[in-house]
């Protein structure tokens, strides 16, 4: 029988993260995520299942603690909000450089700068677009539940070692927060040394006569094994593009204008659908699941029966900037957005959307 | 006598270590990184330890120590070796993990992973290059560049109002509890290098013991960077280097 606990969205991804078989946790302490570290040292994992758990002394050297766990073919997490993420680029970028896979958590709170500790979603350009330097991407995935920050946990570490890449779990303040009914899968054991060393063959599990030595690393100094590199990185985007989009449409077989929304404005917006419904308006809502790769396709897709489309974010317009290459031109795309970790009601984006299709 | 005369196995006086792969090295002749390699190549075969021990390599000159000794190696972004070995050795407890960093890696841009590495009394080894440059970026100034020494970034002579005096990390080092070994050592001769081998090999084997952190620093030669012939460099290294830098243990507990 499944076994459901009441928890908040943060201790979800505490508590997966264990019965994944997780093997290392490395972060260092910022609101709104700080349950996440607080909850594995009271759940003491290493005496269980053998999970490492430290709290480093600065995000700069959590990422970096990735990379060394990653390199040796270990599922690694870290977590952290908006600041501590800008301060974890650097290992990102060498981290995507370099292949290595690791999924990272980010709780998004207000910014730019310390911000605000109240939720936001303003750090979609630092997510999809980079962040680091270099050309470089990461599978960016986007729950809207505590039930999704359990899973995708999991899914985050399948899509980091199917594509040796960096996977980010982009949450926010409500989602890291809300407390949630969530439903405990089965345990994945961690794997043993013995399956590292035959399933991840480039890992430093230290060099034996049978093989050549092991280097991760990011540094390509002749033009033409950087260029080659840089293609292979670019490669694996265009496969994630075709095989790992994911998004949730709702109420949009029928519908004449749809809302682009993810995370906890996904929440939200289901009930400006409803709110439009009732008044005849053929509203639906499509949410992202993956923000990079992004649903460019099934937005082309819905384009010719719609009349408009909104994207409601916690930002000052970023993810609409996607809808809009999307979109291309084709119809009209509207933004609607809150900023200072205020979170908008259902009623407040339906009377920003009759505004902008009353024009 | 001729050359096939000599060359016979009973006649072999000295071997490089198998560990130190067949590459040529690209550091400058005269480098203090070359002969560093070699001493930990020799100590890793001595102890049979080739299939256990993962390297972390820096960003500087020795950002290419994995052509060079025949392990499994990481490279690490610049300062930020402690950390990785950190992970390295908390999630592969058998293994002997080391870093091998310059004086602006461990220094400057990456205080604070190695000394709080050092502080939690991680289980690895630390191999500090100090050679009082930047090296690799074409001779900058770094933290450990003596008072008066000319740098490209110091061309005028390094002086106390402009960038401080001379950052002494080992020192600093040695005070953290988690530090069980912290030694000085150099390479410039035979009798020096033999001792520097000595105490890498100590180093290493006390990662095995689970001591705390082991940590060599190995003053060193940049010829390059300080525009002098690889022989003066090593006269100019005891005469001025030494004096800042004392040579000999900090702490062996
Ligand atoms: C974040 C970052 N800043 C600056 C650099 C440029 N850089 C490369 S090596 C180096 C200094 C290396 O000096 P040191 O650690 O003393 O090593 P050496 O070359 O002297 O052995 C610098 C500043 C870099 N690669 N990354
Ligand atoms: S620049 Fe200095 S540290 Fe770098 S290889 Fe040359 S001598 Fe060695
Ligand atoms: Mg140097």
């Amino acid at each position: 029988m499944a076994e459901f606990i009441l928890m908040k969205g943060n201790e979800a991804i505490a508590i997966s993260a264990i019965r994944n078989g997780c093997d290392g946790y490395f972060g260092y302490p910022i609101t709104p995520q700080s349950e996440v570290m607080e909850t594995l040292m009271v759940e003491r994992p290493w005496e269980t299942t053998g999970m490492v758990v430290l709290q480093a002394e600065s995000e700069t050297s959590s990422i970096n603690m990735l990379y060394g766990g990653a390199s040796c073919g270990k599922k690694v997490l870290t977590s952290s909000s908006s600041p501590g993420l800008s301060l974890m680029c650097e290992g990102l970028s060498y981290l995507a450089g370099a292949e290595l896979p690791c999924v990272v958590v980010n709780v998004v709170r207000g910014g730019p700068g310390l911000g605000t500790i109240q939720p936001g979603q303003g750090d979609y350009f630092q997510a999809c677009k980079g962040g680091g330097h270099g050309d470089y991407k990461m599978v960016v995935l986007a729950p809207n539940s505590a039930q999704e920050m359990y899973d995708f946990v999991d899914l985050g570490f399948d899509l980091a070692f199917k594509y040796l890449t960096p996977v980010m779990i982009l949450a926010d303040g409500v989602v890291g927060q809300m407390m949630e009914k969530v439903e405990l899968r089965p345990v994945k054991p961690r794997w043993s040394d013995e399956e590292i060393k035959k399933n991840f063959k480039w890992a430093t599990t230290g060099k034996t006569p049978d093989r050549e030595q092991n280097v991760l690393t990011s540094l390509a100094l002749d033009a033409a094994v950087h260029e080659r590199l840089n293609h292979k990185l670019q490669s694996k985007y265009k496969q994630m593009e075709t095989e790992d989009v994911r998004f949730e449409s709702y109420m949009c077989e029928d519908a004449d204008h749809i809302i682009v929304a993810y995370g906890c404005m996904a929440r939200i917006c289901e009930n400006t659908v409803e709110l439009a419904r009732n008044e005849g308006i053929k509203l639906g809502l499509l949410r992202p699941i993956t923000l990079y790769p992004f649903p460019t396709i099934e937005i082309q897709r819905m384009v010719p029966q719609l009349k408009s489309i909104m994207s409601v974010e916690l930002s000052a317009g970023q993810m609409v900037e996607d809808v809009r290459l999307a979109v291309n031109g084709k119809i009209p795309v509207n933004f609607f957005g809150r900023l200072g970790g205020i979170v908008p009601s259902p009623h407040e984006v339906y009377e920003a959307f009759k505004k902008e299709i009353n024009k | 006598m001729e050359l096939k005369d000599i060359i016979k196995p009973e006649n072999k006086v000295y071997s490089k270590s198998p560990v130190l792969t067949n590459k040529v090295m690209h550091y400058c002749p005269g480098c203090s990184h070359g002969t560093v390699h070699k001493l930990i190549a020799e100590v890793i075969e001595e102890m049979g330890i080739q299939e256990k021990t993962i390297g972390i390599s820096p960003v500087g000159c020795s950002v290419f120590a994995y052509n060079y000794i025949d392990i499994d190696w990481q490279q690490a972004a610049h300062g930020r070796a402690p950390a990785l070995a950190t992970a390295t050795k908390r999630l592969c407890p058998d293994k002997y993990v080391f870093t091998y960093q310059g004086d602006g890696d461990l220094a400057s841009i990456g205080t604070a992973e190695i000394i709080h590495a050092c502080n939690r009394g991680e289980n690895i080894v630390v191999i500090f290059i100090n050679n009082a440059i930047y090296g690799m970026t074409g001779g900058q100034m770094a933290p450990t560049t003596l008072m008066g020494m000319k740098t490209s970034t110091s061309p005028y002579g390094r002086t106390e109002e402009l960038h401080g005096k001379p950052l002494k990390i080992t020192e600093l080092i040695a005070q953290l509890e988690g530090t069980c070994y912290v030694t000085r050592q150099s390479v410039q001769s035979a009798a020096a290098s033999r001792k520097t081998k000595r105490a890498i090999r100590k180093a290493f084997e006390n990662s095995a013991l689970n001591k705390g952190t082991s940590f060599v620093e190995v003053v060193s030669a940049c010829n390059s960077g300080w525009k002098l012939t690889p022989v003066k460099s090593n006269e100019w290294m005891v005469e001025n280097m030494f004096p800042s830098y004392p040579i000999g243990d900090l702490k062996d507990r």
